[in-house]
C-alpha cells in the first residue's frame, strides 16, 4: 500500500498543480515533495532488515498478458526511493530562485517524473518496469525542450532518440524473455528471472546484450555517451539534477534487479567486455574532464567517470562491487547535485561558466568556499566524506575481479581529485577579477540546500552503517544468485 | 447485420434528405443513427449468425465494425464544416454512410463475391468523395489516381478471385479451406496464382509497399477530411478483409506467401517512416507515416498465430484514433493559416509545412497538448495507446520466430519518432506571431475524447484484446 502511494501521491500532485495559480505553485511542489519524503522515511522505518522484499502489493492489469501492477521493496529498491525522494525537494528548492515561464507545468513535470523513478525503482512486473522506465523520459524531454539552454531542440532530441533506442532493445529483450516462461506467460519478475536463467549460454548472450544496451545508454558508459555531455550542459539545472542525480541511477539500478539475476550466463560472456568499456570510460571521461573549460561540462563528463566505476563494480558481481554501487549510487546522487548547484549559483552571479575567467570567489565570499569545498571533497571520495566508502568498496570489488582493471578504474580517483581540484583552485582561489569581484552573498534557500547536502556528505561518511545495512540483506541474496548459478 | 441494415437506410435516407428537404436536421440524424447502430450491433455478439453463406456476423466482425462505428463517429465531429460547406450535402452523407456499409460487408464476408462487393463499394464511395472538392486541381487529381489505381488493384483482385475459382469451384471461404485440406499437395498451380493475386490487390488497398506509390498523392490531394476517413476507417476495413482472408482460409498455404510478406512488411516499415521524414507537407508526410503504420499491422499479419486478430484489431483502434486527432488539428491549423496556396500542378501545397504548427503550444494549449499525445501514440511511447499497440504487435512477431522484423519495426519505429517530434518540437519550441486559433465547440468535444481515449487504451488495454 505505502509503495503505491509513494508512486501516486507524486503524480496526484502533479495534477493538483495544473489546477492551481502560477505563484503558488512552486511552494505546493516543494510541500508535495517534502510529504513525499516523510512517507519514504517512514518506509524506513517500517522496514525489516532482511532479504525480502516488503510492501508489496500486486493489482492485475492486463490480465490476459500477464502483466500485473506488482511493486514492492527490498533494500536495493528502498534505498533508491530514498534517494529520489530525498533529492526531489532540493531540487525544487534549488529551482526556487529561477523565474520560470508557465512554473505550475514545470514543477508538475518534475513531479510526475518523480512517480516514474519511484515506479522504476519498485517495479516487480518487467512489463510495468518497461512502461515507467519509458514513462520518466517524456517528462525530462519536455523539462529540457522548453526550459533549456542553447541549441536545446536538437540536442533534447538526440538525447530522446538515443535513449528511446535502448529502451525499445530492452523491449525486445523483455519479450524473448517473457516467451520463455513457463505455462501460461507472465511478466512477473520471479518468472523472469527463471525463464532466463534456463535459456541457454549463446541466448543468454543476445539478452544480455538487448538488455545491456539500454542501461549503457541510460547510465551512460563508454562508446554510449555522446548524448550525454551536451544534454546535461543544455538541459535546466534542476533538468541536469533530475538527469544525474537519479534518472542515471535508473541504469545502474537497472543492472543490480533486470540483468545480473536474469541472464547470469550472459553475464560471463560479455561482462568482461562491458567491464572494460566501463573502464575505458573512467579513464576517457576523466581525460576530457580535465580540459573542459565549461564547469558544467566538466561534472557532465565527470559523471561519466564515477558511473563508469559504479557500472564496473556491478558487472563484476561480488559482494562488494553491488553494495559499494549501491553506497556510490547514492553519494554521487548527493553530491552530484550538489556541484550542480554550486554552477548554477556561479552562473547566476557571473554569468559565466568558463572556469579560466573566473577566480577568487574565496575572498569575497569564504561561506560559500566551505560549502563547495565540502562537496568537492565529498566527489573526490576523501575519506570521511560519502564518496569515499563507495569507491573503497567499489574499488575492492573490481579488484576481486580483474587486479588489472582495479588498476585502471584506480585511476578515477586521481584523475578526479586532479579536475576536481585544479578547478576549484581556478574559481576560488587566486585574484577577484572584475567577474567575481561582486559576487553576492547566499540567499537563504541556498543556504539551506548547501548546508543539508554537505551534512549529508559528512554524516554519512562518517557513520554509513544505517543505509548499508537496508541494503546489505538484498544484495547478499542477489550476488549469490548469480554466484550459485555460475556454478561458483 | 443489423448494422448493414442500419446503415444502409441511413444512406437511402440521406438521398430522400434532398427531395422532402430536411438536410438540416441530416447531420444530427447521423450522429444518432451512428449511436444506435453501434448499440444494436453490440448485440450480435456471441450470436455468430451466418447469411445464406455469403456473411456471417461472428465475433469478429462485430469487433471490427464497433471499432468503425466509434472511429465514424468520431470523423463525424471532425467534419461538421465540411457538411457544412459543401452544396451537395446529401451526395456526400449518402457516400460516406454507403462506403461505411461496405466496411461492414468487408470485416464478415465469408464469400469472395461478398468480399469484392464490400471493396467496391467502399472504393466508389472514396473515389467519389475524394474528388469532392470540385474547384480544387489537386481534389481532382487525387480523385482520377485514386479510381486508376483502384480500378487496377480491383483487377488483380478479380483476377485473383477467378483463378481460384477456376482452381477450388468455389467462392466459398469455407468451401475453399475444405478443398485445399483434401488436396494436401496436388492443389493446382493456378491457385497458388491465385492468392498472389489476390496478395497484390489487398496489398494496394492497406497500402503496402511496393504498393503504396497512389498513397501519398491521393492523401495529400484529397479533402483533408476525407484523407482522414481514408487513413483510418480505409484502412481498419481493408486490414480486416485481409486478415480475414488470410488467417483462416490460406492458413493452410502460407508457404507461398510468408517470404513475400516478410519482404514486404520489412520494405512498408522502411520506406513509410524514410519517405516520411523526408517531407515538408505535413498531410503527406501523414500520410506515408499511414504507409509505415500498415507495414506494423502486416507485421501482425505475418505472425499468423492467436494473438494476431486481436493484435491487428488493438493497433487499428489505438492507430485510427492518434490518426483522427491529427488530421482534425492539421484542418484546423491549415484553415487558420488560410487556404493553402496551390501552384498549378497541384501537388505543392505551401500551407501545411511542419511550420504552420509553430508556437501552438502558446496561442492554443488545447490543440498543442491534444497533438503531442496523438503523436506520441503513433510513435510509440508509453502510457499511450500506440505503444501498447506497438508492443503486441512485436509479442505476436516474436511468437511466431520473427525476431529479424521486429529488430526492423524497432529501427523504423525510431525513424517514426524523429518525424512526429518535428511537430512538438514545433509546437513548443518556435515561436510564432500568429492570432488565437479559434476551435469550434464539437472539434473540442472531439480531441478531449481523442485525448482521453488514447490514454485510456494504453493503461487498460485489456478489454480490447480480450476480444478475439
Amino acid at each position: 500500500m505505502i509503495t503505491i502511494l509513494l508512486i501516486f501521491f507524486p503524480l496526484l500532485a502533479a495534477l493538483l498543480l495544473l489546477l492551481v495559480n502560477a505563484e503558488r505553485a512552486k511552494n505546493i511542489a516543494l510541500f508535495a515533495a517534502i510529504i513525499e519524503f516523510g512517507i519514504s522515511i517512514f518506509a524506513v522505518t517500517q522496514f525489516q532488515h532482511n532479504a525480502d522484499v516488503q510492501f508489496e502489493a500486486s493489482i492485475p492489469w492486463i490480465q490476459s498478458l500477464g502483466i500485473a501492477f506488482h511493486v514492492g521493496m527490498d533494500g536495493i529498491s528502498l534505498l533508491l526511493v530514498l534517494l529520489t525522494t530525498f533529492l526531489v525537494p532540493i531540487i525544487i528548492l534549488t529551482s526556487f530562485k529561477n523565474d520560470y515561464k508557465n512554473p505550475a507545468a514545470f514543477y508538475a513535470l518534475i513531479l510526475s517524473m518523480q512517480m516514474a523513478l519511484v515506479g522504476v525503482f519498485v517495479s516487480l512486473d518487467g512489463f510495468l518496469f518497461y512502461v515507467f522506465w519509458e514513462l520518466a523520459l517524456i517528462p525530462i524531454y519536455f523539462i529540457c525542450l522548453l526550459w533549456g539552454g542553447e541549441n536545446r531542440a536538437m540536442i533534447t532530441f538526440k538525447f530522446f532518440i538515443y535513449t528511446l533506442a535502448g529502451s525499445l532493445l530492452m523491449l525486445m529483450g523483455l519479450i524473448f524473455l517473457y516467451q520463455h516462461t513457463e505455462g501460461i506467460h507472465s511478466f512477473n519478475m520471479e518468472a523472469l528471472y527463471k525463464a532466463g536463467q534456463s535459456l541457454s549460454a549463446t541466448q543468454q548472450g543476445y539478452v544480455f546484450v538487448a538488455i545491456f544496451m539500454a542501461f549503457a545508454i541510460k547510465m551512460p558508459i563508454f562508446p554510449f555517451h555522446t548524448w550525454q555531455p551536451d544534454t546535461y550542459t543544455t538541459a535546466p539545472t534542476s533538468g541536469t539534477m533530475m538527469l544525474s542525480g537519479i534518472m542515471l541511477k535508473m541504469g545502474t539500478y537497472g543492472l543490480i534487479r533486470w540483468l545480473l539475476p536474469v541472464v547470469p550466463l550472459g553475464l560471463q560472456q560479455w561482462g568482461h567486455l562491458a567491464i572494460l568499456l566501463s573502464v575505458i570510460g573512467i579513464v576517457y571521461a576523466s581525460c576530457i574532464a580535465i580540459v573542459q573549460k565549461d564547469f558544467k561540462r566538466l561534472i557532465a563528463y565527470s559523471s561519466i567517470a564515477h558511473v563508469g566505476l559504479i557500472s564496473a563494480g556491478i558487472l563484476a558481481a561480488n559482494v562488494q562491487g553491488v553494495q559499494g554501487a549501491m553506497i556510490q549510487m547514492l553519494s554521487h546522487g548527493v553530491n552530484v547535485v550538489g556541484l550542480f548547484f554550486i554552477v548554477d549559483i556561479i552562473q547566476q552571479r557571473t554569468q559565466t561558466r568558463e572556469i579560466s575567467s573566473l577566480g577568487g570567489i574565496r575572498n569575497v565570499n569564504p561561506q560559500f568556499a566551505v560549502l563547495f569545498l565540502i562537496i568537492l571533497l565529498g566527489s573526490v571520495a576523501l575519506p570521511l566524506t560519502n564518496g569515499f566508502v563507495g569507491e573503497f568498496l567499489l574499488l575492492n570489488g573490481v579488484y576481486q575481479y580483474s587486479a588489472a582493471m582495479a588498476a585502471f578504474a584506480g585511476l578515477s580517483v586521481i584523475l578526479g581529485a586532479v579536475y576536481m581540484l585544479r578547478s576549484y583552485q581556478s574559481i576560488m582561489l587566486g585574484e577577484i577579477n572584475t567577474i567575481t569581484a561582486a559576487f553576492a552573498p547566499l540567499s537563504g534557500n541556498e543556504k539551506i540546500v548547501l548546508v543539508i547536502l554537505c551534512a549529508a556528505i559528512i554524516a554519512f561518511g562518517v557513520y554509513p552503517k544505517p543505509l548499508l545495512d537496508i541494503a546489505e540483506p538484498s544484495v547478499i541474496k542477489l550476488v549469490e544468485g548469480v554466484q550459485t548459478a555460475l556454478g561458483k | 447485420m443489423k448494422a448493414l441494415v442500419l446503415l444502409s437506410s441511413l444512406g437511402v435516407i440521406a438521398l430522400l434528405a434532398e427531395i422532402f428537404s430536411f438536410k438540416k436536421l441530416m447531420y444530427p440524424l447521423v450522429l444518432l443513427g451512428l449511436i444506435t447502430t453501434f448499440i444494436l450491433n453490440l448485440s450480435d455478439w456471441d450470436t455468430n449468425i451466418t447469411y445464406y453463406n455469403m456473411m456471417r456476423y461472428d465475433n469478429y466482425a462485430v469487433a471490427f465494425t464497433s471499432v468503425i462505428l466509434v472511429i465514424a463517429f468520431l470523423w463525424f465531429l471532425m467534419s461538421e464544416s465540411f457538411f457544412k460547406a459543401s452544396e451537395n450535402l446529401t451526395d456526400h452523407f449518402a457516400l460516406i454512410l454507403f462506403a461505411l456499409t461496405g466496411t461492414v460487408i468487408m470485416v464478415s464476408y465469408t464469400n469472395m463475391t461478398m468480399l469484392f462487393l464490400g471493396i467496391e463499394i467502399l472504393s466508389i464511395s472514396m473515389y467519389i468523395l475524394a474528388g469532392s472538392n470540385k474547384s480544387d486541381l489537386a481534389s481532382n487529381e487525387s480523385a482520377f489516381k485514386y479510381l486508376i489505381m483502384g480500378a487496377f488493384a480491383t483487377g488483380f483482385l478479380l483476377f485473383g478471385i477467378a483463378l481460384i475459382y477456376g482452381a477450388t469451384g468455389s467462392f466459398d471461404l469455407t468451401e475453399i479451406k475444405v478443398f485445399i485440406a483434401s488436396h494436401q499437395g496436388n492443389v493446382p498451380p493456378i491457385f497458388y496464382a491465385g492468392v498472389l493475386m489476390m496478395l497484390v490487390g489487398l496489398s494496394f488497398k492497406v497500402s503496402a509497399a511496393p504498393f503504396h506509390f497512389w498513397t501519398p498523392d491521393v492523401y495529400q490531394g484529397a479533402p483533408t477530411v476525407i484523407t482522414a476517413f481514408m487513413a483510418t476507417i480505409v484502412k481498419t476495413a481493408a486490414f480486416a478483409a485481409f486478415l480475414r482472408l488470410f488467417s483462416t482460409t490460406f492458413a493452410n498455404v502460407s508457404d507461398t506467401y510468408v517470404n513475400i510478406i516478410w519482404i514486404m512488411t520489412a520494405m512498408t516499415l522502411m520506406i513509410g517512416n524514410i519517405s516520411a521524414v523526408l517531407q515538408t507537407s505535413t498531410k503527406r508526410m501523414l500520410a506515408y507515416s499511414s504507409v509505415a503504420h500498415a507495414g506494423y499491422m502486416l507485421l501482425a499479419l505475418l505472425a499468423g498465430n492467436s494473438y494476431s486478430n486481436s493484435a491487428v484489431l488493438f493497433y487499428t483502434t489505438a492507430y485510427s484514433i492518434g490518426s483522427i486527432g491529427t488530421f482534425c488539428i492539421l484542418n484546423i491549423v491549415t484553415h487558420s493559416k488560410g487556404n493553402p496556396a496551390r501552384t498549378t500542378d497541384g501537388i505543392q501545397s505551401g500551407g501545411d509545412t511542419v511550420d504552420s504548427f509553430n508556437g501552438l503550444g502558446k496561442t492554443n494549449p488545447l490543440l498543442a497538448f491534444v497533438m503531442t499525445i496523438a503523436l506520441l501514440s503513433l510513435a510509440g511511447i508509453p502510457p499511450t495507446a500506440g505503444f501498447f499497440a506497438k508492443y503486441y504487435i512485436f509479442t505476436a512477431a516474436f511468437q511466431s520466430g520473427y525476431a529479424g522484423l521486429v529488430l526492423i519495426a524497432i529501427v523504423a519505429s525510431l525513424i517514426g519518432v524523429y518525424y512526429y517530434f518535428r511537430i512538438i518540437i514545433a509546437m513548443y519550441f518556435k515561436e510564432s506571431s500568429d492570432e488565437v486559433v479559434v476551435v469550434q465547440n464539437n472539434h473540442q468535444l472531439l480531441l478531449i475524447l481523442v485525448a482521453v481515449a488514447i490514454i485510456a487504451l494504453g493503461i487498460f488495454p485489456d478489454f480490447i484484446i480480450r476480444l478475439l
